[in-house]
């Protein structure tokens, strides 16, 4: 198998894409607090990053084949870390998410679920081997994420557990989800939302959703968030103020400037040319790799990489959504930029199966 | 179930069973549609940014501009008021203030605020409607003067962006006065400008929020001794930490004001008032200077300082002797026999007697069919001149008064400067009364009856003086006919010319003999005599009721007996020739005259025990200086 793992078959181009972004993001990460309390954050991102790109190329060498033969034993563990978070989970703003490592890092569960996720689909689906989905297998499928899901959802981590459903999403519409079904799913992403802000959402939740909705009502409140992080991105401009010269991020008027809004101080300081060379980047990742879904060898492949890209579509839209007040407050991050290592080298891992499936395009 | 647990042979067993259509072709369509998605996505994205980046800039702008830039008033320290010998009086001291930025001001949050700082909320909210009215928003309003510890810490601990970011802390100079009402109606008070003084004349020139002085001298001289207020604006953080000065407009601080006033001299005033009601004054006739001027009882200013507590206000305004009262210049009551020098150069002036006039004293004489007592029962004999004075013969003067037309003795008391105001430099001033015929027809529409001269010829009656009157009477009489207008500031070089009136010098000298008769000839004043100084006085007891009243309501009420006794009074100068100090005693219920010759000896003798010392003593230390209460926050 070793001609598949010649470092010259690897992706390139969306390694040189995802550590342009990376480089985007330690900069930010440093503007953002250089002065503050968390003003080492930057290097250990570096440290992120570089474990990251290690973890990609030992995770690409491993034939997704094999990993996705060991889905069940990954599930099971999943589950049972998940229910451990909620056991002895480290208690951070109200929720329990991670589980705490050495020398003072923490490890946050629900982030290298995605991955379990991913495989679990792409096998899953892989292996109806069928044109067209049934209403029971997308009921199966929706139960397995279902757990899961719970678990985080009971952290509570509400933007986390919802990362898991585009996946699904995506995948049951790949593997030919029929009109009918489109329609019953339709009511029910209707119905429930409806039925979780009654009986499943947290105060703060609820709070946060309101506060999206007329984020004025209430400016020193919930909706403080949304407001500070409109100011900072409009008062940018075209240009921006520059590298640690942004108002709101240097004088603190934007809460968590290092990671869920690390772009709207990057949209703060770069302006709107620094936004859209940004996401052109992001736009290029994502095609990037959806053309290596298309070149992918088998369903499986395609599967898993249309999983990633389904994945970071999803986080891109809410979290920069959010930056913008388009989108409600949902605490998760943008892959790449924020700083946190377990949403890095989730995201590194990731980009691992994409390379996987790529380094094995012609097999059959 | 379709999921297997199935180990690494799957990679084997796959090509062997060969899915149905393994390709990945059958979702092309459907990839394109979420490469489409993936475009509307970051279309929807971009518009956002170019929406609040491009379209809405300035807006943006401006709110972070608002978010960060705060303008906060530089509070200008008021001038100090000084002694003639250059002593504080009045200092100010550094202590925090609490502003509220209005721009940032939430109407919810201000129950909140008063509770953690024991604020009055309606009357907060009724000075934030009056504020919002004259001053621009970005004007911050202060709430709070003189935070203590604990009001501090609530401060510090709440004005987080997510709790009440309106409320910020200022340094502020507050006005620090002498304790225990220590000359408090000299100095007056400070205090907030309120609504019915802003819509006079007095005070229009001001503005909501500013503390301008309300009584005495700082209300007198506020225009010296307030200084302009500064501004700064500054780039705050999320905490409303300032992290930079943008513009600073310095405040300018107002101007030192240096007394007449001797701290020694007041103080042994004040010593000698302790626990009674009353005032003395102490005057230099050479210059009108005003040494010591003690009016009880007192206030204790410091309480009035900026806001003063609802509570400390009603306990004043209802306090039955009405301390808020100078009554050094207010008070307006009978001289009694105070009165009898003057009545003494009218008589001998008109020529109404002569100096070797003189009556019989049995104890008593009728006028006009009413029978007037005279104060020694047993009667003083024959009585001249010198002896009536000395002795304090009513019948004397009732046969002065006899001889004299009411009209007399009001033109000698209005050229000695009563019934009008001296001129002080004190706001509120009284000018007592001065009965005559005209005076009569114009209040009363009654004529004058001749009964009623003899009554004022022992200073009862209608007539009525303050003690300032008495002390500028008697120094100017002391003088020979020379009346500085009395003052309170300490300005040499631009001394007024004084009133000089052209009295028989002959007449005054006669009289001033017998005022000197009163302290050294065993008169009425004898037990205040000072070895080595030529201090000249008169005694006085005046009623504050007629007789015929007091012994209605004797039986009724003794518990109030206490506020029909005779008010005693002393007035006197020294030395004889050249007067330096006049020095006039009002001892509310004191009874008789010679219970308030002690404090003015007191205040005399302690004038020529500083002048013979050659430094200038410091006898008290008057303002006692507090410690800066806490340190400054950060």
């Amino acid at each position: 198998m070793a001609q598949y793992r010649s470092i010259r078959d690897l992706d390139w181009p969306l390694l040189l894409i995802t550590l342009s972004l990376c480089a985007l993001g330690i900069l930010q990460i440093y503007s953002a607090t250089h002065d503050t309390v968390w003003k080492d954050a930057w290097w250990k991102q570096v440290l992120y990053v570089s474990v990251g790109l290690i973890l990609l190329w030992f995770v690409s060498s491993i034939d997704y084949h094999t990993l996705l033969g060991q889905v069940p034993v990954f599930y099971g563990i999943s589950v049972v870390l998940l229910l451990t978070v909620l056991m002895v989970g480290t208690k951070v703003f109200g929720s329990r998410r991670w589980i705490p490592l050495f020398a003072g890092f923490h490890f946050q569960v629900s982030e290298f679920v995605k991955l379990v996720i991913i495989l679990l689909v792409a096998r899953y689906l892989t292996e109806l081997r069928s044109d067209h989905l049934e209403i029971r297998d997308f009921l199966k499928i929706g139960g397995l994420v279902a757990l899961p899901m719970a678990l985080v959802v009971k952290q509570p981590d509400l933007g986390t557990a919802l990362s898991y459903l585009p996946i699904v999403a995506v995948g049951v519409f790949l593997a030919g989800l029929r009109w009918r079904q489109v329609l019953v799913i339709s009511f029910l992403a209707l119905v429930l939302p409806v039925t979780a802000y009654q009986f499943v959402l947290q105060d703060y939740q609820k709070a946060r959703l309101v506060s999206f909705l007329n984020p004025e009502m209430d400016p020193r409140g919930s909706g403080y968030q949304v407001i500070q992080s409109q100011i900072a991105v409009g008062s940018g401009g075209m240009w921006g103020w520059g590298v640690t010269r942004g108002t709101q991020t240097q004088l603190r008027f934007l809460p968590v400037p290092h990671t869920d809004f690390i772009f709207a101080t990057f949209g703060e300081e770069h302006g709107f040319v620094g936004v859209v060379v940004a996401l052109g980047l992001y736009f290029l990742l994502l095609m990037q790799i959806v053309q290596n879904a298309q070149a992918a060898p088998d369903r499986a492949g395609m599967f898993i990489c249309m999983g990633v890209a389904a994945l970071l579509l999803f986080h891109l839209l809410v979290n920069v959504g959010m930056v913008v007040g388009r989108m409600p407050i949902t605490g998760i991050p943008l892959p790449l930029m924020s700083a946190g290592g377990s949403s890095t080298l989730s995201v590194f891992l990731m980009l691992g199966l994409v390379n996987n499936v790529r380094l094995r395009r012609f097999v059959n | 179930m379709p999921l297997k647990l199935i180990p690494t042979d799957y990679e084997q067993e796959a090509p062997s069973k060969p899915l149905l259509r393994d390709d990945t072709k059958f979702a092309s369509v459907k990839i394109a549609f979420f490469q489409y998605l993936t475009v509307a996505v970051f279309l929807f994205l971009v518009s956002g940014f170019w929406q609040l980046q491009l379209q809405n800039q300035e807006y943006y702008l401006d709110r972070a501009a608002r978010n960060r830039i705060r303008s906060q008033p530089i509070l200008a320290p008021r001038g100090k008021i000084l002694d003639r010998d250059n002593r504080v009086i009045v200092d100010n001291h550094s202590s925090f203030s609490l502003i509220l930025a209005r721009e940032n001001l939430k109407a919810e949050h201000l129950k909140s605020i008063c509770e953690g700082l024991d604020i009055d909320c309606d009357d907060l909210r009724e000075r934030l409607r009056r504020f919002d009215r004259t001053r621009a928003k970005y004007e911050s309003i202060v709430i709070k003067e003189e935070l203590t510890p604990g009001e501090l810490a609530f401060v510090e601990a709440h004005r987080g962006q997510d709790t009440f970011p309106e409320m910020e802390l200022i340094h502020a100079q507050r006005r620090l006065y002498p304790r225990n009402g220590f000359a408090s109606h000299v100095i007056g008070y400070t205090g907030e400008v309120s609504d019915p003084e802003l819509n006079t004349t007095e005070f229009a020139r001001f503005r909501q929020g500013d503390v301008i002085g309300k009584a005495g001298i700082e209300r007198q001289y506020n225009d010296i001794l307030m200084g302009v207020d500064g501004q700064r604006r500054v780039i705050v953080d999320n905490r409303g930490r300032v992290h930079k000065v943008i513009d600073k407009k310095e405040a300018s601080s107002g101007t030192n004001l240096k007394l007449t006033i001797d701290l020694d001299l007041q103080a042994v005033a004040e010593l000698a008032m302790e626990n009674r009601r009353g005032a003395v004054i102490a005057l230099d006739p050479r210059s009108g200077e005003i040494l010591a001027m003690v009016s009880r009882p007192s206030f204790d200013p410091n309480k009035f300082a900026g806001r003063i507590r609802s509570k400390d206000w009603n306990e004043i305004r209802d306090n039955p002797d009405n301390p808020l009262l100078n009554r050094a210049i207010q008070a307006q009551l009978a001289p009694g026999s105070t009165f009898k020098p003057f009545i003494a150069m009218a008589a001998l002036d008109s020529g109404a007697i002569d100096e070797s006039f003189t009556a019989h004293c049995s104890g008593g004489a009728s006028y006009y069919g009413r029978y007037f007592k005279c104060h020694a029962a047993k009667g003083h004999g024959s009585v001249d001149l010198h002896r009536g004075i000395v002795q304090s013969c009513d019948v004397f003067f009732y046969n002065l008064g006899n001889r004299l037309s009411i009209d007399k003795i009001a033109e000698w008391a209005e050229t000695a400067g009563f019934g009008q105001r001296t001129g002080i430099d004190l706001p509120g001033e009284l000018e007592g009364v001065v009965p005559s015929t005209r005076w009569k027809i114009r209040n009363y529409r009654q004529k004058w009856y001749a009964g009623e001269t003899i009554s004022v010829a022992i200073g009862q009656g209608a007539l009525t003086v303050t003690p300032m009157q008495l002390v500028h009477a008697i120094g100017g009489l002391a003088m020979g006919g020379v009346w500085y207008k009395p003052h309170l500031v300490h300005d040499p070089s631009h001394q007024a010319p004084p009133r000089r009136v052209e009295i028989n010098l002959d007449h005054a000298a006669r009289v001033i003999d017998g005022l000197y008769g009163v302290v050294n000839e065993g008169g009425t004043g004898a037990r205040s005599r000072l070895p080595g100084i030529e201090f000249c006085g008169k005694t006085g007891s005046a009623q504050r009721v007629s007789n015929e009243f007091l012994k209605a309501h004797r039986l009724k009420s003794p518990a109030s007996e206490d506020d029909f006794k005779d008010n005693a009074w002393f007035v006197g100068f020294a030395p004889r020739q050249d007067p330096e100090i006049a020095v006039v005693a009002l001892f509310e219920g004191g009874e008789h005259g010679p219970e308030a010759a002690p404090i003015v000896r007191d205040v005399i003798k302690s004038y020529f025990d500083k002048k013979s010392r050659s430094t200038p003593a410091t006898v008290v230390a008057a303002v006692p200086l507090r410690q800066q209460p806490f340190p400054p926050p950060q």
